[in-house]
């Protein structure tokens, strides 16, 4: 079981959730302002973030950029839907997924699982170490590289890699990426798959607007190369 | 009714045309009133005075003229008569007497052929003379007739039975006469025209409020309510400008005052769901727990704390719609649209509801891509599929198919059928109305009540178009159609 870093300012829905999430074993630390979450963070030691979007204070976003900065923690948002404006804020801050409230907590775990879900093998007897161009992709210590430098790529980002150079020019619509790489149904919020690329390409590409390695097909969606 | 041709034909006529036809008419009345006015009086004045000299010198001649009675005809009489001619005025005339069956003239003719019977009639009954006016082959002559009378007594006249004819060419005053009416035409026509000039000005000093305030009721027309045109003087058109400026304020203030009031609707609406929405967070998130919990207490509580659970996710539902619905109202909901294989989607969409069984059908031919925004196109046919199996009954069957019709762009049409009784005539104008029950005894549905209406809204905001109705053989047939925005798979 996990370790939750919980950071929400309404206390109903901190214990609502705090309450839902130990009950199905995780540990949870439940943290009522972004400063006494990132405060937790050191001592605590999540394995992921639930983080709500509208907080007094530093607000959600402003955490989620905060974190970045040092670590690669799986982060998902707690948004209301209509707040559309603040999950794609939250999505290019850095967030890897987001759940709409008011969510069941089996909804809310089976988001957690998603998040901290390893990729499956993209192939069996696949080498370990692949080598796209510059970009050099090792399936097993989950690292990537480009020119030898090590990049820091937020989980979504290093599934979504993963999952796209496994199979070379083929292109995937948005809706299976959703499916296969975030675990969500087939009619989620594509906007998901456009901002985890958006900040991909800003790390793997040599200029994001022209980008070599995940390219776009208009109408059909995105593909790995072919460099 | 019978005048509204001729009205409308009038009417065809710009406003800036009848009021310079007004215009013209009028100085054209005027003047040409003037001048005929003018030129009768002038010219009865030039020819009276003409036939008065002409008369009385007439008379004059032939009284002291001496005949000897009875005449004979011959060197003497032609003398004598054209002695009198020679003495015309104001022209030299010529002379004609008349007696019995003896005719002499002062002239190469005996007898005149200007001189009508009537005059000889009229020189008969008048001792005194009478005279007339000819035109004969366009020359006009003044005749005069002068019978000579001897006096029986102071009171009693007889006649002679000769009788004395004047004929005078009135040419000179013919000319005069013309050259008046030259004169009077020549001051009309400039006049005429003259007038076209203030006409002008005038159409155009009434003309140009009116195509203002035209232009005034078009803007307001298109929605700016603000739009007010500027008053110039005093006049009634400066009033008609200060009345529709004031219209248009008092209606400015009751749209501003309405659409105020339905924002603050809205936005109540709105924001008692978001105020529901984070005390129902923290429920949702512990109904599992109440679930899970409620076997170990007794029954009592474990039915409440059962009812509490079930009725929290009903109230997220109707939250969720609610919120839903308020956004389609402030236009806040966005189509974030992309190319999907339609079959696959609504697959996708029975399966997620785990709707595989028997008892939704299919009938989705593959290969048909379309715009669409996954996530909305996906709660339409959720919305519709548990509507037909709710309050229908299975097998509800969903098809697919892509129409092109001439002059549009091409179509998806997707239909839900179901096996129910169909849906009553009398609810079907409402079936899309928010918290529309079409079976009054049924108070509270599975459902929030808002589904078809989100239906509808989800659709519009594809352009497309949903309708309700019944099948032949009975149940109920939604159809949904929506512009595609794409071409058929390939490449």
């Amino acid at each position: 079981m996990s370790r939750v870093l919980l950071i929400e300012d309404d206390p109903a829905v901190r214990e609502g959730v705090e309450l839902g999430l130990r009950r199905r074993g995780h540990e949870v630390r439940a943290a009522a302002t972004g400063e006494a979450g990132l405060a937790a963070m050191t001592e605590f030691r999540p394995d992921l973030l639930l983080l709500d979007l509208m907080l007094p204070g530093m607000n959600g976003v402003q955490v989620c950029r905060r974190v970045r900065e040092r670590s690669q923690l799986p982060i998902i948002m707690l948004t209301a839907r209509g707040d559309d404006f603040d999950v794609v804020i939250g999505l290019e801050a850095g967030a890897d997924d987001y759940i709409v409230k008011p969510a069941r907590t089996e909804v809310i775990e089976a988001r957690i699982r998603a998040v901290l879900r390893r990729l499956d093998d993209g192939g069996a007897g696949r080498q370990a170490i692949e080598v796209y161009g510059e970009l050099t992709v090792d399936r097993v210590g989950l690292t990537v590289t480009k020119a030898g430098r090590p990049l820091a790529l937020a989980p979504s980002e290093l599934k979504l890699l993963l999952h796209l150079c496994a199979a070379p020019e083929q292109v995937f619509s948005r809706q299976q990426l959703l499916e296969h790489v975030w675990d969500h149904s087939y009619h989620a919020d594509a906007r998901l798959v456009d901002a985890c690329v958006a900040r991909l390409r800003g790390k793997i590409e040599d200029e994001a607007g022209s980008p070599r390695y995940v390219q776009t097909l208009r109408g059909f969606g995105y593909r790995f190369g072919p460099l | 009714m019978t005048t509204g041709p001729r009205r409308s034909r009038f009417r065809a006529f710009g406003l800036r045309t009848r009021l310079l036809l007004a215009f013209l008419l009028v100085a054209g009345v005027s003047a040409g009133t003037t001048a005929a006015l003018t030129y009768r009086e002038a010219r009865n004045a030039v020819l009276q005075t003409a036939q008065d000299t002409a008369v009385t010198s007439f008379r004059d001649q032939v009284q002291q003229t001496g005949f000897g009675l009875p005449l004979q005809g011959g060197e003497d009489l032609e003398f004598v008569l054209r002695d009198i001619a020679r003495k015309g005025k104001p022209h030299p005339w010529v002379v004609f007497a008349e007696y019995g069956s003896v005719r002499a003239s002062s002239g190469e003719n005996p007898v005149s052929t200007v001189i009508t019977p009537e005059l000889r009639r009229a020189a008969r009954a008048n001792p005194h003379g009478s005279f007339e006016r000819v035109v004969k082959d366009g020359v006009p002559y003044l005749t005069i007739a002068m019978p000579m009378v001897f006096k029986a007594s102071p009171d009693s006249l007889l006649p002679s039975g000769l009788v004395l004819y004047a004929v005078m060419r009135m040419t000179d005053e013919q000319l005069n006469v013309d050259a008046l009416l030259m004169a009077a035409r020549d001051g009309a026509l400039p006049g005429l025209a003259v007038a076209l000039i203030p006409g002008l000005i005038a159409a155009r000093s009434v003309l140009r409020p009116v195509r203002e305030l035209r232009q005034a009721a078009q803007s307001m027309g298109s929605g700016r309510l603000d739009t007010r045109i500027p008053v110039r003087g005093s006049d009634e058109l400066a009033d008609l400008a200060r009345t529709f400026n004031e219209s248009a304020g008092q209606l400015e203030q009751s749209v501003r005052e309405l659409r105020e009031a339905e924002a603050r609707a809205r936005r109540f609406a709105s924001d008692v769901s978001h105020e529901l929405r984070t005390p129902l967070a923290g429920m949702l998130a512990v109904t599992e727990v109440l679930d899970e919990d409620a076997d170990h207490l007794d029954a009592d509580t474990a039915r409440a704390v059962r009812l509490v659970s079930a009725e929290t996710g009903k109230l997220a539902v109707l939250v969720e719609d609610l919120m839903e619905i308020s956004r389609f109202d402030a236009r806040a909901a966005e189509l974030n649209a992309d190319e999907v294989d339609v079959a696959e989607a609504i697959r996708k969409t029975l399966h997620n509801r785990h709707w595989s069984d028997d008892r939704v059908r299919t009938e989705l031919p593959d290969g048909i891509r379309a715009r669409l925004d996954p996530r909305r196109f996906d709660l339409v046919i959720a919305n519709l599929v548990g509507n037909a199996l709710r309050h229908g009954s299975a097998p509800v069957t969903v098809s697919l198919r892509a129409e092109t019709r001439s002059a549009s762009p091409p179509v998806l049409i997707t239909e839900v059928r179901d096996s129910g009784p169909g849906i009553r005539p009398e609810s079907l104008p409402h079936i899309f109305d928010r918290f529309y029950k079409a079976d009054a005894a049924r108070t509270r549905s599975a459902g929030s009540g808002l589904g078809l209406a989100i239906t509808l809204e989800n659709v519009k905001l594809h352009n497309g178009t949903i309708r309700a109705g019944n099948l032949p053989g009975g149940g109920a047939v939604f159809t949904v159609e929506i512009p595609r925005h794409a071409e058929e798979a390939g490449g």
